[in-house]
């Protein structure tokens, strides 16, 4: 499966995960990913492994719970709501410490909200999202190849780091269709799962559990998923940056913002302003270094986010007060158009005396 | 959108749930695709189709395609009235429609410098015996009059869109492609 093909970014996804070995996929329909638990009920079965439809959420991140501790790959899907659902369960895989994969595929909020593309659960997503002191990884591709290729390397990082992590599109990531290339990827070297409760014939019992009473058992384990998150900060950050070398105005943007912020980018050179656009693909571990490098030089630094200032909030901390940090964010199911960020861009040169 | 480089043609094809109209842009860009193209198709999804209007977005480009949304399409194929309600003053000056004239009883009134094309949809399709191929007769007028892409092309691509319980309407469905183009050079 070496050709281009059609495909939307959901079913594209789906059989990204199948072909990273995928082997237990559980979901609760939502839209605008419906297309990934219809697409996996019919190949995952041809492929004899698991697929349930859950009666709900909560039943469905438990069941990843339960596959997970026995060590087989597994994934589940949803969309925010759904996602708020699923919260309790990744607290717990997280104290678990076991490897799942989440695809959360945005839509408008708070509440029902609506189906339209969103990217309003940046701060639950990147902030861990249920209770206790953890983190998830984050993925947040911006074109339907991209979102497949994640697939692979959310699996990976999930089994090398024994960590949920969170594949972060939206409704129209997942709805679009766009030429993609699906093929089997090069897997990492990933160390033996000998904490996996595979039946305990002839070895020691393995314990996955979240609930540790002994004195100081808590506070060791969170010392270890410090330690753990502090190694995957230093080592996995994913980030592009495009036409920065002479940028004058930096957009940050990820997602489907992104790879509208890089047309407006093109647009503003052609008008003769120095643009340039940062784009997290890991929101967590946040680019913090790269954007803070980016802000050794005096810049504007602009967040576009389909969001109420979200990301922004990253982009600060790393900026540390050297450069000014603006935000442009539509919430609720808008999405900004090139014309409008480049609008943004030009009121930028009039602060900055630029072009 | 300004595309001053090279191509980026956004297109918009409208009608209500049950005419083909996602099938439509589906073929549309594989079309697009095959013949080595930048495409994006975006439907519309969820409620918004039970009942209602249908509609999708499919962009062509030289080009990396920023967002697959289309605000003001170049060109636009509606098969009933709510779609040219709806579409009809979105589109851009110097841009193409293409108007179901079996089922909008009336000229379309758009302000603008826009090329009109009526286009019997159904009758055509009703004709062929095939009356659940009017989205292909809109496409077949539409591929001739913007010249991107040719009919053939188009129904070489219908393999690769339909599910294969439907291959055998194939030929029918190229049949009605062929009509729409010649309707186009005859009528337009």
């Amino acid at each position: 499966m070496s050709a281009r093909i059609l495909m939307c970014g959901n079913e594209a996804l789906a059989e990204a995960a199948i072909l990273a070995g995928c082997d237990a996929y559980f979901g609760y329909p939502i839209t605008p990913q419906n297309e990934i638990t219809a697409y996996m009920s019919r190949r995952m079965a041809e492929e004899g492994r698991v697929f349930v439809q859950s009666e709900s959420e909560l039943a469905a991140i438990n069941m990843v719970f339960g596959a997970a501790a026995t060590g087989k790959r597994t994934m589940t899907s949803s969309s925010s709501p759904g996602i708020s659902l699923m919260q309790e369960g990744m607290s717990f895989l997280a104290g678990a410490e076991l490897p799942a994969v989440v695809v959360n595929v945005m839509r408008g909020g708070p509440g029902l909200g609506n189906i339209a593309p969103s990217q309003g659960d940046y701060f639950q997503a990147t902030r861990g999202g249920g209770h206790g002191d953890y983190r998830t990884i984050v993925l947040g591709p911006s074109r339907v190849q991209e979102l497949a290729d994640c697939m692979v390397l959310a699996f990976d990082l999930a089994d090398q780091y024994r960590i949920t992590v969170m594949v972060l599109a939206d409704g129209i990531l997942g709805q679009m269709m766009e030429p993609v290339v699906l093929e089997a990827k090069q897997r990492r070297e990933l160390p033996p799962k000998d904490w996996a409760l595979t039946g305990a014939d002839g070895r020691e019992q393995n314990i996955v559990r979240s609930l540790w009473l002994g004195e100081g058992a808590l506070e060791e384990l969170n010392n270890k998923l410090q330690a753990k998150y502090q190694q995957i900060q230093e080592n996995e950050v994913l980030c592009e940056e495009y036409q920065m070398d002479d940028a004058e105005i930096v957009i940050v943007a990820y997602g489907t913002v992104a790879r509208i912020a890089r047309t407006a980018v093109d647009k503003a050179r052609e008008e003769g302003i120095n643009a340039g656009l940062i784009r997290p693909i890991t929101l967590w571990p946040f680019p913090t270094k790269q954007i803070s490098a980016a802000a050794e030089t005096f810049r504007m630094f602009l967040t576009v986010e389909m969001s109420c200032g979200q990301m922004v909030e990253d982009v600060q901390l790393a900026v540390a007060g050297k450069c000014p940090v603006l935000l442009h964010g539509r919430p609720g199911g808008g999405v900004p158009g090139v014309e409008e960020i480049l609008e943004k861009i030009r009121q930028l040169t009039i602060r900055t005396g630029a072009a | 959108m300004i595309a001053p480089n090279g191509l980026y043609e956004e297109i918009v094809i409208a009608g209500f749930g049950g005419q083909g109209i996602l099938l439509a842009g589906k073929l549309l860009a594989q079309t697009a695709m095959k013949a080595g193209r930048e495409v994006t198709f975006m439907p519309s999804y969820g409620a918004e189709v039970r009942g209602g209007t249908a509609n999708c977005m499919v962009i062509i480009a030289d080009e990396p395609i920023a967002c697959p949304t289309v605000s003001q399409p170049e060109s636009l194929m509606v098969l009933n009235k709510a779609s040219l309600s709806k579409f009809g003053p979105r589109l851009k000056p110097g841009g193409l429609l293409l108007w179901n004239n079996c089922l909008i009883d009336s000229r379309p009134e758009l302000n603008g410098d826009v090329e009109m094309v009526s286009v019997p949809a159904d009758e055509v399709a009703v004709e062929l015996g095939a009356p659940k191929s009017a989205n292909m007769v809109m496409l077949g007028a539409y591929l001739q009059k913007r010249g991107l892409l040719t009919p053939d092309q188009a129904s070489e691509a219908l393999r690769d869109v339909l599910a294969e319980r439907y291959h055998k309407t194939i030929a029918v469905n190229t049949e009605a492609l062929r009509r729409g183009a010649e309707f186009a050079v005859c009528h337009a």
